[in-house]
């Protein structure tokens, strides 16, 4: 278990991309949107938890493809389905892995990004703290996307299309906890409902993972 | 601890292609699957694997006793040969990969990145996986593809001293390995028949 | 007495269906056909929302059935995943197109209704919101049966997406209604005493709902029996290249 979180790390490191491709999309992102909005600090900052929900959403998906193609494509995943380690643990250390390289970066860098689109101040704790909660989320249903793609040849676009509406109420909580946090308002509420979300995810989603990768390894 | 195939009938793509095929496989043996392309080696031992499930039939062996290789060997490029091994030493959870580097002739290649391997030494790495698995029974898909005569000799005694600690070898081969005490089992004699045209049933209409 | 599941053998699907699928198309454009015409000529116009409220007899039951198709093809991926019964993993699969284009329905006929009313074609509000999730989420489904080859691989793998993603979209759901409160008006029909809508509606409403059902039930039946015809060529094809 240990081993193959640590490989994996060590895999996205060495092969390069895996860190730098998602936090470089979601930089660009918190670029682009004041270009194409313009620069009024009061309509950025009414947008900016939206935008930079969005934008981490988009650039945890660019990555998710390579959590079991690459390792489908060279055998090691026949072979991990025949190690003496479950593959419902398999699929959750790889979500993990998936997390650390791409969710983790991405809740570090928000706040620089937040100060870009002009997010107000008392809403900077909850941007980090919602990632936090959130993005844990956004890997492990990804990573259910990726197990039922795994076999495709071109599995990007349809990963897209089916990972992205699932994404709907993490992204839905997660946004309502930045932009309630902004106005001052309690955010409770989105914020236990984006955690339970997580939970519930986390728990349940790599047993179903974990079934679709064994129906696609046959 | 026995391997013991009993009756087993295999599907690829949902048609079967094996039935009825029974062995048993005692300690210090191994048996050669043989059969023109297509006749199902692969499917016989990924489902022997437990990769997919078998249409009928049983098969008997200890709760993780098999080790599988198939063509592809779960090499990382960016790993080098030394941490390719110790990943899955550790996820079979046996201890020292530095035995199999030295049977498989590997030492002087050990700290070098496994993209820079030709493709007979990166099937020596995948056949030195086998040994840090700790696993007795071997089952290997055409496991000296891409290996020169030297290396197929090396593979062949590293098979043989298996053998002589009480391991065995389902092995799927063209080629002579150089292993005569095996048995062979022709496969082309367990080719499946399909159900008669719209014989009852319930899914059978499907095939 | 026979048991349900020998209907689930395609054989036998075939031969019933084969005498039940031109009565319920027909029964369908009948329903139908009585639904929509008393409904848009027989009944009086609302004093607040004119004529325009008898889009309900097109908007009601189409929303109706896109939840409904949703709900039959996550019944028959269980039955498919527990049984593994084929014909109930294609009736899954023939569902599909015909839940999206109820929900096309539902969405365009909301779309019409509320421009007048509203004053706009499209409104953020959680009920047309959750519908066009909805939409997406069928997009999803059909997407993947198309993408592969194998098809007992693609029905267990659609059967799985079916599962999650029917959890997935009633969080959707929930997620939308908490994100706005909208404009749209509450549920059309009620079960609560003091009903808000007159029998005088609510009567051709009921029969077009019945008729849509109906729809439903033909096209899905038809679309099961080509799916089938589809297997068996395969079959066919498979035996001659063993053979």
């Amino acid at each position: 278990m240990r081993a193959l979180l640590l490989r994996d790390l060590r895999l996205a490191i060495r092969a390069g991309g895996g860190f730098g491709l998602g936090l470089a999309f979601f930089l660009i992102l918190a670029v682009l949107v004041p270009l194409g909005v313009g620069p009024e600090p009061d309509t950025l900052a009414l947008i900016a938890p939206g935008i930079l929900w969005v934008g981490a959403l988009l650039a945890c998906l660019l990555s998710l493809d390579r959590i079991f193609a690459l390792d489908f494509e060279d055998g090691s995943l026949d072979l991990l389905a025949t190690a003496p380690v479950p593959l419902e643990a398999v699929v959750s250390i790889k979500a993990l892995a998936h997390w650390i390289t791409t969710g983790l970066p991405l809740v570090l860098v928000s706040p620089v990004l937040g100060l870009l689109l002009f997010l107000p101040a008392e809403a900077y704790g909850w941007l980090i703290l919602s990632l936090l909660l959130g993005t844990p989320a956004l890997s492990v249903i990804g990573s259910f996307g990726a197990a039922l793609t795994v076999g495709l040849k071109r599995g990007g676009l349809l990963l897209s299309l089916l990972v992205l509406p699932l994404y709907i109420p993490t992204l839905v909580f997660g946004a309502e906890v930045v932009s309630r946090g902004a106005q001052g308002l309690t955010v409770g509420t989105p914020l236990s409902l984006l955690a339970g979300i997580t939970a519930g995810a986390v728990a349940l989603l790599p047993f179903a993972s974990a079934l679709v990768l064994r129906i696609n390894l046959r | 601890m026995t391997l013991r195939v009993h009756d087993l009938t295999c599907a690829r793509g949902g048609l079967p292609v094996l039935e009825g095929v029974s062995f048993t496989l005692a300690p210090g043996k191994a048996l050669i699957l043989r059969g023109p392309n297509g006749c199902g080696k692969t499917t016989l031992l990924r489902t022997i694997a437990g990769l997919q499930p078998s249409i009928a039939g049983e098969i008997e062996a200890p709760a993780d006793s098999i080790a599988y290789a198939a063509h592809a060997d779960g090499i990382k490029a960016v790993l080098s040969v030394t941490e390719n091994l110790q990943f899955w030493a550790e996820t079979f959870g046996t201890a020292s990969v530095e035995a199999a580097i030295d049977r498989m002739k590997l030492r002087a290649l050990a700290t070098r990145p496994a993209q820079t391997l030709s493709a007979g030494q990166k099937r020596r790495l995948g056949l030195a996986r086998l040994l840090v698995t700790g696993r007795p029974i071997w089952a290997l898909d055409e496991p000296t593809v891409s290996l020169d005569t030297d290396s197929v000799a090396l593979f062949a005694g590293v098979v043989r001293a298996h053998l002589e600690q009480g391991g065995m070898a389902l092995i799927a081969t063209h080629i002579d390995l150089g292993l005569p005490e095996a048995q062979v089992l022709e496969l082309g004699t367990y080719k499946a028949r399909l159900p008669e045209e719209g014989a009852g049933g319930f899914d059978e209409a499907f095939l | 007495m026979a048991s349900l599941w020998e209907y689930a053998n395609p054989l036998k699907f075939m031969r019933t269906t084969d005498r039940l699928l031109p009565v319920v198309a027909w029964a369908a454009v009948i329903v139908t056909a009585v639904g929509l015409i008393w409904g848009f000529f027989f009944t009086p116009d609302d004093f607040r929302q004119g004529s325009t409220v008898k889009i309900i007899f097109l908007h009601v039951p189409s929303a109706l059935m896109a939840i409904n198709a949703w709900i039959m093809m996550l019944v028959a991926s269980l039955i498919w995943l527990i049984r593994r019964h084929h014909v109930s993993a294609l009736a899954a699969k023939a569902a599909a197109p015909v839940g999206v284009i109820m929900t096309l329905i539902g969405l365009i006929t909301g779309a019409v209704w509320g421009q007048p009313m509203w004053g706009t074609w499209w409104a953020w509000d959680p009920r047309l919101t959750s519908f066009l999730i909805l939409f997406l989420f069928y997009l999803g489904y059909i997407a993947l049966w198309a993408a592969i080859d194998d098809p007992d691989t693609a029905a267990d793998l659609t059967a799985v997406l079916c599962l999650v993603g029917s959890v997935f979209a009633l969080l959707s759901r929930y997620a939308a209604f908490f994100w706005s409160q909208g404009l749209h008006q509450g549920a059309s029909l009620s079960v609560a005493p003091g009903t808000r809508i007159d029998w005088a509606y609510k009567a051709p409403l009921y029969v077009s709902m019945t008729g849509f059902g109906l729809i439903f039930l033909a096209l899905v039946i038809a679309g099961t029996r080509t799916e089938i015809r589809a297997r068996r060529m395969k079959a066919l094809v498979a035996r001659e290249r063993m053979a």
